[in-house]
């Protein structure tokens, strides 16, 4: 860790940090239903949406009303999606002629794109039509966002509501989410991008003549270069604000059209956790307690800190048996040493780092270098944080409650060892919460671990491997994780554009999205029907430092015990290996 | 039940004997399957079992002798938290067997017409059904729980409460309830039987004590959810080892892959089989911690929504303050002295039997050294106390007539003799009740003495016991029918929180219901009928014993000592409870971290010799490594064991200390205990050269 490292850690933590309060106050007018006054130009918006959809905005809903609506409508959006990529052919706005996605791939990317994973098994300038891109992904960047914090607004109503058979209604939620967070963000960003360099354009891509001829694989010569264009900005500012992580191009914000400049990458690298961490506030103000939010950010910041020093530190440490061959791997003014494999010598070392440890604590997924390529410790920390069922501020909404299915877990014990039944901001935790917050946890580490082992017993799955070892059982591993738990970053050494892996990561991302989304929506209705239990001296106190620190050491024992015995086939024997403990 | 209780759990050859028996018995897999996690043990401990078998027709796996080890030690793991249920059993089980004895059969005497001049027909007890009348004569036994509705009858209830005293039972009011199984000592009653046979008490009782009818209380089963989710996510993360291993043998090509033998291992190590070996145990154990306190719980549930409450309301009478009032002053009138107020109120009191008098006596005593004297050898003549006077007192040869009484009462028989009320005694009397306490003018023919001050004595040491409760997060309320005035004064020297004054049984009715609307749970004792509604009402309710049938229908528990102090020692074994099942959890799952470090390096060593480094115990071989973290994983369950029977002590500080300390103590000691203990397991392992 050297200085630069440190305050590159340092601003970017402090930044997000400080966007908390007004962001999450924001948040939770919206959800509450208020339209604060610097965006009241938006309510023709929004009020045109309700009568196009004939939704009526004070229609409240139960539990399964508003689930039955989210997967309808997260059905819909799914097959749409899987359409527009078959018939893209067809259809207009295609300049370069991309042909129809196979089904596996169209199948892949549909449920991908649907449940916020954004895991990419297509390359995007070389598969997708701009349609596809704009009408496709781009809506569904916006919209499985939105339907990830509607389920955690429906969630806090749980908390909120006392003796009611309601927790909200679904269409509003997701349009007001759209319409009055989403939209107003990324237009913003947007400009931002634009105005460093990122493309915004729907003409076809240019083709540029070069001056040193370079071979292709076959060894012919390539007299000119393709470059690829297309509306990207609109694009890489939801995916970046929606936590979805697709990229446009295939690189993602590797590319220098997604990720131009350090402020670019300054501010996407920002703006990928703002709403995630920011909704801690909204959920604190919601629930009229702001201690409790800030607890939850805390318990969040309190491993995302150390895993981010661990990272960073691993990646500029580089690989001892460099120093063996007499390879500089210090940093000097010239270079940023350490491990530079795989990521781009303008972002360096930290920018790399933090980006990977933040587009996988929060479940992004985005990249601007390849995790593949990372030490053994360092592939570990964004391998070890998805796995962390992407609680450490997770997805939009989807990272809250998440959390909040731990805190349930963690109000359980903690509410036990102070002898009373366990009850969290006043609402009683009985056997129906336990049951939905089990399976809640249980499901992405399930998928992840099956998938995995699905695939290394399968032909077809090590079929993808490109690495022996402990790697290329890592880069399965970690593709199953991904999915599994919608974070959408890969470890680029796995060949997964293959049907045995679009199938596969596809079902692990649906089930790790819904089997989780549909049980907390259930706590939700059971919730919002208790009675509330008003607080005393025997009261566990849920926002204390002493709680914080018990939810974090609840997040990490279930997370590490789940995952140590594969990470030790792993990264972790990789390192062993590594750093020479017995070859 | 007094008797009973001194048996020691874990020392008594009586307990430990049968349990031993009862452990292999509960190896039946109904029985196994429902506890999860012990069912995953036994499974595993078969297919270990056949595994050893192969291995010794020479197809194992690994060495056979290994297999056999761990196999015997995961049949331990079993058989230990069987055994750990059967010995918290034990104890109501020798229980239940007395108590039956006092249900055998017994002869009956019905009065078919259910009047007392017929001629009553023998008839079993057992054909006796709700509503029949039977009379109990002298040294009868009482067929069925009933209602005396004629005559009075001293009755032993040793059977029920271990207390030999005889107690008096009486048609009408609130000692009018009587229990099968009990036996009349002197005079005869005829009762009304209240319940059909299967159903009464003494039935209850037995199925209490012996958990024949035990059923999971509602936090046992969320508990049990979260350690079946913990079992299933740690079956897959071990099944799932199969695979990687084959995967990373075939890729290294060096090595052999992980054992069935080694993943069975590490799957019960991971599981929580501490606490779900223990979690019956600490479930039965509450309940007996419950009937050592001679309280008899009607349902678990009760017992837990005891470690929730919030408010707890307390009778004044006989909970807060002795039974009686006291006098605790004389204050004469102007131009009286002390002395001669108290020698007269002595004089009045000295026929008068009711508590109230006679401290007036002792006082007098005690004070001004004046002696007991006798009514005859004085020639007096002694005026009782009736409804239409309102005073009592004493007529003496000389011509004075000592009357004592309200001061209203007392005014109107000075006033009526030609006397006046003086207008500083007026003000005493007032100060007095502004005070909670009781004047009691004392007046001789027109001429008033002065004021006696009776007084609520709050019982020793029960302001620390509010105390506590507070620190505790209870609120306490009391109950009295005196006017607020007096309640007032009774409530701040008792240091309770509020109070109900004036209570009616409807008034009671509503405080219950509006702090409930508020979500609270609340907590009460009660005897008598109308108590009943609000019993039946409050979360957690104790009748007394000796209460009415309605009262003990009404409540939840019935405390056989009728002692309804004991609320709060109630609600610290339901706390109590509650703790022992969450650090034994937090124990458990703690644990965990040190298994993976013997088991996981044990495991792949032979693939990836370079996770030799995990083994920071540096325990001696692989298999030793295994075998111990096995055996640790089943000795935990017998070393917790007195823990668990015993519960976790509640101490009243607040919620967020509790948490500390149980933190500080289960967690990071259940993470750090297993290490040394892994570790001296297999230095003894390897000093038996068993490793």
């Amino acid at each position: 860790m050297n200085a630069n490292n440190l305050l590159q850690g340092a601003i970017y933590i402090a930044v997000f940090l400080a966007c908390v309060k007004p962001l999450g106050a924001y948040m939770a007018e919206i959800y509450e239903g208020r339209v604060p006054r610097p965006v009241r130009w938006l309510l023709p918006l929004e009020r045109g949406l309700y009568r196009l959809c004939g939704v009526d905005p004070a229609e409240e809903m139960s539990w399964q009303n508003y689930a039955v609506a989210k997967l309808l409508f997260n059905a819909a959006g799914l097959f749409a999606l899987y359409a527009l990529q078959r018939l893209q052919h067809l259809l207009p706005l295609n300049p370069m002629k991309m042909a129809a996605v196979s089904p596996d791939s169209s199948f892949n990317t549909a449920v991908s794109f649907a449940t916020n994973t954004n895991w990419q098994g297509y390359g995007g300038e070389t598969t997708m039509s701009y349609l596809t891109q704009m009408l496709g992904l781009t809506v569904q960047n916006f919209v499985s966002a939105a339907g990830g914090m509607a389920v955690m607004a429906a969630l806090i109503r749980g908390f909120v509501r006392r003796q009611s058979a309601t927790v909200g209604n679904f269409w509003t939620d997701m349009i007001r989410g759209v319409v009055y967070i989403l939209l107003p963000l990324s237009a913003v960003l947007a400009v931002i991008l634009v105005s460093q360099g990122v493309v915004q354009t729907l003409k076809p891509y240019a083709a540029a003549s070069v001056i040193e001829i370079a071979q292709d694989s076959r060894g012919k010569p390539m007299a000119g270069q393709t470059i690829a264009l297309g509306p990207a900005a609109s694009q890489i500012s939801i995916k970046q604000l929606g936590t979805n992580g697709g990229g446009f191009f295939n690189a993602n914000s590797a590319h220098p059209f997604e990720n131009p400049t350090p402020l670019s990458n300054f501010l996407e690298m920002e703006s990928l956790v703002l709403i995630a961490a920011a909704l801690c506030f909204t959920f604190g103000k919601m629930v009229g307690d702001v201690r409790q939010g800030w607890a939850l950010l805390a318990a969040m910041t309190l491993i995302f800190v150390p895993m981010l020093w661990l990272c960073v530190a691993s990646e500029q440490k580089g690989n001892p048996a460099f120093d063996a061959l007499g390879v500089d791997q210090r940093p000097t003014i010239e270079q940023p040493g350490g491990n530079m494999e795989g990521k781009e010598t303008r972002l360096g070392i930290a920018s790399s780092a933090i980006w990977a440890t933040a587009t996988t604590s929060v479940s992004n997924g985005s990249v601007n270098s390849m995790h593949d390529s990372f030490t053994p410790l360092g592939g570990l920390v964004p391998m070890a944080l998805m796995q962390l069922s992407e609680v450490v501020y997770g997805g939009v909404g989807s990272g809250l409650y998440g959390m909040l299915l731990y805190a349930v877990v963690a109000v359980f014990l903690a509410g036990l060892m102070v002898g009373r039944t366990p009850e969290y901001l006043g609402k009683k935790i009985e056997s129906f919460e336990m049951k939905m917050a089990s399976i809640g946890i249980l499901v992405s580490p399930a998928c992840a671990l099956l998938g995995t082992a699905v695939a290394v017993a399968c032909a077809a799955g090590r079929a993808g491997v490109s690495n022996p070892g402990p790697h290329g059982f890592s880069e399965i591993l970690y593709a199953f994780s991904s999915g599994a738990n919608n974070n959408g970053s890969a470890f680029a050494g796995l060949n997964a554009n293959t049907p045995f892996y679009n199938v596969t990561i596809g079902l692990a991302m649906f089930f790790g999205r819904y089997w989780i989304a549909v049980p907390v929506l259930a706590m939700a209705g059971s919730l919002a029907r208790k009675k509330f239990v008003p607080e005393s001296s025997g009261t566990l106190p849920t926002h204390t430092p002493l709680f914080i620190v018990f939810l974090v050491g609840i997040v990490v024992m279930v997370g590490a015990l789940t995952f140590f015995p594969a990470l030790a086939l792993g990264p972790i024997a990789e390192h062993l290996l590594m750093i020479g403990k017995g070859a | 039940m007094k008797k009973a209780a001194k048996i020691r759990l874990l020392s008594d050859a009586k307990i430990l004997i049968p349990a031993a028996g009862a452990a292999f018995a509960k190896l039946d897999p109904r029985h196994q399957i429902k506890n999860p996690v012990m069912f995953v043990v036994e499974v595993g401990s078969l297919m270990t079992t056949a595994l050893w078998v192969e291995a010794a027709l020479g197809h194992g796996e690994m060495r056979s002798g290994f297999i056999l080890a761990v196999s015997l030690w995961l049949w331990f793991t079993v058989i230990f938290a069987n055994f750990a249920e059967a010995v918290a059993e034990g104890r109501g089980k020798a229980q239940a067997a007395t108590l039956r004895q006092a249900r055998k059969e017994t002869p009956a005497k019905l009065l078919a017409q259910g009047r007392r001049g017929e001629t009553p027909a023998a008839v079993p007890a057992s054909r006796l059904r709700k509503g029949d009348v039977v009379l109990v004569e002298a040294g009868d036994v009482i067929p069925m729980d009933g209602t005396v509705i004629e005559g009075v009858a001293s009755v032993n209830e040793a059977a029920i409460t271990g207390e030999s005293a005889p107690v008096i039972r009486e048609s009408g009011g609130d000692r009018s309830a009587v229990t099968g199984g009990t036996t009349v000592l002197s005079d005869w009653i005829v009762v009304r039987v209240t319940a059909n046979p299967g159903d009464t008490f003494l039935d209850h009782m037995i199925d209490m004590v012996e958990g024949a009818k035990r059923q999971k209380t509602p936090n046992e089963i969320a508990l049990s959810i979260l350690l079946a989710g913990m079992t299933i996510v740690f079956l897959l993360a071990t099944a799932t080892l199969l695979p990687f291993s084959l995967y990373s043998v075939s890729q290294v090509g060096r090595g052999s892959p992980v054992t069935v033998t080694v993943l069975i291992a590490l799957l019960v190590c991971l599981i929580p089989t501490t606490i779900g070996g223990l979690l019956a145990a600490i479930g039965i154990a509450g309940m007996d911690r419950l009937i050592q306190a001679n309280v008899i719980a009607m349902s678990g549930r009760a017992v837990e929504a005891a470690g929730d409450v919030d408010v707890l309301l307390l009778d004044k009478t006989g909970t807060i303050t002795l039974g009686n009032r006291q006098a605790v002053s004389f204050l004469p009138a102007e131009g009286v002295s002390r002395e001669v107020l108290a020698d007269a109120a002595q004089l009045a009191s000295l026929s008068d039997e009711t508590p109230e008098g006679r401290s007036i006596v002792v006082l007098a005593k005690e004070r001004y050294g004046l002696r007991h004297r006798n009514v005859h050898e004085l020639g007096a003549s002694f005026v009782p106390f009736t409804a239409q006077t309102r005073m009592s007192g004493v007529d003496l040869h000389d011509g004075r007539q000592i009357r004592k009484g309200a001061a209203d009462a007392v005014e109107a028989y000075v006033k009526g003799q030609g006397g006046t009320f003086p207008v500083e005694v007026r003000a005493v009397v007032e100060r007095i009740s502004k005070e909670g306490g009781t004047p009691l003018a004392v007046a001789d023919r027109g001429k008033v003495l002065g004021v006696v001050h009776l007084k609520d004595i709050v019982k020793g040491g029960i302001r620390e016991r509010f105390a506590e409760l507070r620190r505790m997060g209870i609120k306490t309320v009391m109950i009295t029918g005196d006017n607020p005035m007096t309640a007032a004064a009774i409530a701040a020297e008792a240091g309770v929180d509020d109070f109900l004054a004036e209570a009616t049984p409807e008034a009671k009715l509503r405080l219950i219901r509006d702090i409930q609307k508020e979500g609270r749970l609340v907590a009460m004792a009660g005897d008598g009928t109308n108590d009943a509604p609000a019993l039946a009402q409050a979360d957690v309710a104790v009748a007394m014993n000796q209460g009415t049938q309605a009262a003990k229908e009404a409540g939840n528990m019935v405390d056989l000592d009728s002692n309804p102090t004991k609320l709060i020692e109630i609600v610290e074994i339901g706390k109590q409870l509650l703790i022992t099942r969450g650090a034994l959890t937090t124990f458990s799952v703690a644990n965990d971290v040190s298994k993976y470090f013997a088991i996981i390096p044990a495991a792949f060593a032979t693939t990836y010799p370079a996770l030799k480094a995990l083994n920071i115990m540096h325990l001696a071989t692989p298999e030793s490594a295994i075998l111990s973290a096995v055996i640790f994983n089943a000795l935990i369950i017998v070393v917790l064991l007195p823990l668990a029977l015993r519960g976790v002590k509640y101490r009243a500080v607040p919620a967020s200390r509790l948490l500390r300390d149980h933190v500080l103590i289960y967690g990071l000691g259940g993470v750090v205990a297993p290490f040394v203990g892994i570790k001296l397991i297999d230095m003894m392992l390897v000093a038996c050269h068993l490793a």
